[in-house]
């Protein structure tokens, strides 16, 4: 029936499940993902879900990627096709030779097919109904039954998922054999009326090393944990709620006496994201080191309250897991949007700290340093995640912790300090970094109290609307901004084998698939010197770095090359050398649209490729 | 308003309390309001109260949100930390500041337009979820700030001193703290401070959700005929429910009006509330019969003042959280953070 060559890949190839949602089909999607990971095969997993609860289609892929790549690839080399609403689609966009798995209970007609793909039919919907009477257990098992067949059809080692299923139900055993059961009413029926395995084929490898599976947001809330966070308020938004979710469960775990039970963390579920701003600006001032979880309309919502905490000076971590905006925009697609939003959030004369991670493990190093970094310079701190890391499962290194390490809670003057006789001004620089001392509430009987305001105030926290002390003041915000420039993580620059006078910087989400498109790049003879940004204010070798290549391509996720602007409004460059890469269709950028985006603009600056020049 | 600084010198005799502090002690910078402002007068009687209760000057954090009303922080309490936050803000900035240090007394102050208009959001959340807090609302019905706009507790028909009608219905606050489960709900009136000095004691002792609306004339803007929020007007119209007096322990006071009207009630910490009846059956534990007499009082056009319900074995948001006795600002990391050894065990489940 095929009259292309069917795709023939070991241990590299993508799998996409198109489901209903609702239908429980995500726990056994991610079973199959871990299995592939116990087999030694790296995977990169991908949510692709409506902003709707039941009903609507989702999709969940699988990258296995024995090379390791971690970014979306682009293509579909097997469609495991569950939702009849999205078949046409599904089945269109299936690579020439590739595969289409579906339920084959209810007969199809033909021209909902194609020739060019192989087409494998399981009755999934007759196995299950056979075995089970119960409707929402004929649901779950149906998921696990095709999993089962899957096994088989990739070559799959049963016991791996056994073990799986054997850690997921672990106390439950009925449910851990029926799952093991469905696992093999799949995996027989398939072994018995197809051809096993396919030409796609997992073997097992040693790829994995010592890496963990997690999620950005889970990440991110454990190094809230780790960093010290007490105070957690919050406002439920797609796609940053499970990292507050997370940190409750985090926290249950972690934070508990003991002896006594009670709790040392206090999170609210906010009445909206300004209660939620609010309460993290009133405990970050009353000393206590405090988040909160937002995405952009929560941004847009909170700004006021981002330029008190700049302006009055209190600490303030805000966790911004970016979704495809302007306004309610794509809730459940990704992008790298707020970059201009945030770097200079709220009226006025503003700018703000941004760190970039660009997984789960740099999320959790990212989010404990934010609470140090928001207490060292007393202001906001975002933490800029975006939906493709803080929402899917990514492989990382392990998370780890130094044990010797203090909490640096900044300049804070102590009952002590006031009574040996120190001169304690709110607003009064003593040494040159910009950032003053403070005192908590109920320090002191008589010494060191001050009115907090938004309004402008002398360097004694006096009220004042002399143009002199304001200015003072602003000029001493802006020292402090440059202090935090070296506090910040910075970029980290990987250069070409040969030199260059090309370059590309890029930051967040978009690492993994940068990483792959510099070896397509390669292959094309294209040299590139890489620097990857990690926070703003930049680090002087920012500048540098621009100051020593003619073109520097700037790979993001936002239509409006967000980053670039930034860089060119803060550097001064000629805006002509910043050449913007955008990709923003909420789905996540892919190393085959990077290489081309670039290779493209080399082939159009007329760059001979090294190689062909050779040659 | 004046323009001389305050001296700082005081008389060598005057009165100490408890801790050995003086009312200045209690006092903060001069107020930059117009004289004879209400809320002025409400700022002495909060000072009044902290030196009754003798409290600690410092261990009060005073927080407000934007106006007239939200300036007076400054006012008071010259050693404590005061927070100016963002218009309507004052409830989520206190809350956020009481979840760090539970030790500290919250005094929320805020104003009419700050608490029904811009922040009724704002404040019926602080309210719902109990947090351990004094908020005041210092009621004038009209932006003083801004020259003159009702406000949204404006009553319906007063008149604005350009002589605009309003037209929009009044958001009564009391009504509001009542049906939202606050704890302690009182409303009084600035020029009344035999009133309203008790009526704070007592609110700082409640453990719980306090709330005080107090009618405070703006003699700026709302203090004509044709306003509902003036001197003569609130005067004329003034149904008080009860008297107080808070028992704190110390030095008690003689109670000197008839038995049979006087009801004590203790509250969580041990302090007493002496409530002299001035209406025979209302009961101050009763948040239905509460809501029923305010709205029947209002109909016929009196502003009902004194202590209006009061649930003495109230709980607060920490409790609800179930956070430990150690203010949350005071843990560093040797028991905030769980360790290497943690995390290498969960960095073995995800694998």
């Amino acid at each position: 029936m095929s009259d292309k060559k069917p795709i023939s890949s070991v241990n590299d190839f993508v799998v996409r499940f198109a489901n209903v949602n609702g239908s429980g089909s995500a726990s056994a999607n991610e079973m199959f993902a871990r299995a592939i990971l116990r087999h030694g095969v790296p995977v990169s997993p991908r949510n692709i879900f409506p902003s709707n609860i039941q009903g609507l289609p989702t999709w969940y892929e699988v990258r296995v990627t024995e090379e390791g790549h971690l970014g979306a690839r682009g293509g579909v080399d097997m469609m495991v096709a569950m939702n009849p609403q999205t078949w046409d689609k599904d089945v269109a966009g299936i690579e020439p030779g590739g595969y289409l798995f579906y339920d084959s209970t209810k007969p199809m007609p033909s021209t909902k097919f194609r020739d060019d793909i192989t087409v494998i039919g399981v009755p999934l919907t007759a196995i299950t109904n056979s075995t089970y009477t119960d409707p929402r257990q004929r649901q779950l098992f149906k998921n696990i039954i095709y999993l089962g067949a899957l096994s088989a059809l990739l070559d799959m080692d049963p016991k791996l998922i056994e073990q799986l299923i054997g850690e997921q139900y672990k106390g439950k055993e009925k449910l851990l054999s029926s799952n093991v059961h469905a696992l093999h009413l799949g995996r027989d029926w398939a072994l018995q009326n197809l051809k096993c395995p396919l030409g796609l084929r997992i073997k097992k490898s040693d790829k994995v090393g010592d890496r963990i599976f997690i999620e950005g947001n889970s990440a991110a809330a454990l190094g809230a944990v780790y960093g010290g966070a007490t105070v957690c308020a919050w406002y439920p938004i797609t796609p940053s709620s499970s990292v507050a979710e997370a940190f409750t469960a985090h926290c249950k775990k972690y934070r508990h006496d003991p002896e006594t039970g009670k709790a040392k963390y206090a999170i609210v579920q906010g009445e909206d994201e300004l209660a939620s701003i609010g309460i993290v600006i009133g405990a970050s001032w009353n000393g206590a080191r405090a988040f909160t979880a937002t995405s952009g309309p929560g941004i847009s919502l909170m700004t006021e309250f981002i330029g008190l905490s700049y302006f009055a000076e209190i600490p303030a971590v805000i966790m911004n897991i970016q979704r495809a905006g302007p306004s309610t925009g794509m809730p459940t697609r990704t992008q790298q949007c707020d970059i201009i939003a945030c770097a200079y959030a709220s009226h006025g004369d503003t700018k703000h700290v941004l760190l970039f991670p660009e997984d789960p493990a740099e999320a959790f190093e990212f989010a404990a340093a934010a609470f140090d970094l928001a207490e060292r310079l007393q202001t906001t701190i975002f933490l800029m995640l975006d939906l493709d890391i803080g929402m899917n499962h990514r492989l990382c290194r392990p998370l780890k912790w130094d044990d010797a390490k203090q909490y640096d809670r900044g300049k804070v003057m102590t009952a002590e300090m006031l009574d040996q006789g120190r001169d304690f001004g709110r607003y009064l620089d003593v040494d040159g970094d910009g950032i003053p001392y403070r005192t908590y509430p109920g320090t002191h009987p008589t010494k060191g109290s001050y009115f907090t305001r938004g309004t402008s105030r002398d360097r004694y926290a006096r009220y004042s609307e002399e143009g002199s002390v304001y200015a003072d003041n602003m000029q001493r915000l802006m020292r402090k901004f440059e202090t935090a420039q070296d506090l910040v993580p910075r970029p980290l620059q990987a250069n070409a084998e040969r030199p260059t006078k090309y370059g590309v910087i890029y930051f967040g989400s978009t690492s993994p698939a940068m990483d792959e498109a510099i070896g397509l790049l390669e292959a094309r003879g294209h040299q590139l010197d890489r620097m990857r940004i990690r926070a703003f204010p930049f680090h002087s070798s920012v500048a540098s770095f621009l100051a020593e290549h003619d073109f520097v391509y700037v790979v993001e996720q936002n239509r409006d090359s967000q980053l670039r602007q930034l860089i060119v409004n803060e550097n001064g460059i000629d805006p002509v050398r910043l050449v913007p890469i955008v990709h923003y269709d909420g789905t996540p950028i892919t190393a085959r649209f990077i290489a081309k985006a670039i290779g493209d603009h080399q082939d159009h600056l007329k760059v001979t490729p090294l190689r062909k020049a050779v040659s | 308003m004046t323009y001389i600084a305050k001296p700082k010198f005081h008389h060598p005799g005057l009165k100490k309390n408890e801790l050995g502090y003086t009312h200045r002690d209690y006092e903060g910078k001069i107020s930059t309001l117009c004289a004879g402002c209400g809320h002025d007068s409400i700022t002495a009687s909060i000072i009044e109260a902290c030196y009754e209760l003798s409290i600690e000057p410092h261990r009060v954090a005073k927080i407000s949100g934007i106006g007239c009303s939200s300036k007076t922080p400054d006012y008071f309490l010259g050693n404590s930390h005061g927070f100016n936050s963002v218009h309507g803000r004052m409830p989520s900035v206190l809350t956020g500041a009481n979840l760090a240090n539970r030790d500290l007394i919250y005094l929320g102050v805020s104003g009419d337009g700050d608490s029904a208009s811009i922040g009724f959001g704002q404040f019926a959340h602080s309210i719902r979820r109990g947090v351990n807090m004094t908020y005041i609302v210092e009621n004038n019905g009209v932006y003083g700030l801004t020259k003159g706009q009702f406000s949204a507790t404006a009553d319906r028909g007063s008149k604005s001193k350009k002589g605009v009608t309003n037209t929009d219905n009044a958001i009564d606050l009391v009504a509001i703290a009542l049906q939202l489960g606050a704890t302690f709900v009182a409303r009084s009136f600035s020029g009344d401070k035999t009133q309203l000095v008790p009526l704070i004691a007592a609110a700082i002792r409640h453990k719980g959700a306090s709330f005080i609306d107090v009618i405070s004339p703006c003699i700026a803007f709302n203090n004509h005929a044709g306003s509902t929020k003036s001197f003569d007007y609130v005067r004329e119209h003034n149904d008080a429910v009860n008297r107080l007096d808070v028992l704190v322990g110390r030095d008690p006071i003689a109670v000197d009006y008839a038995p049979g009207t006087v009801q004590v009630v203790e509250q969580h910490d041990g302090s007493k509330i002496a409530l002299r009846k001035i209406d025979a059956d209302y009961d101050p534990h009763d948040r239905l019969g509460a809501q029923t007499f305010l709205a029947r009082h209002a109909a016929k056009g009196q502003i009902v003042t004194g202590l209006l319900y009061v649930d003495p074995e109230a709980e607060d948001l920490h409790e609800h959280l179930n956070t430990v006795e150690t203010p949350l600002n005071t843990l560093e990391a040797d028991t905030l953070c769980p360790g290497s050894a943690a995390l290498d065990k969960l960095n073995a489940s995800l694998r």
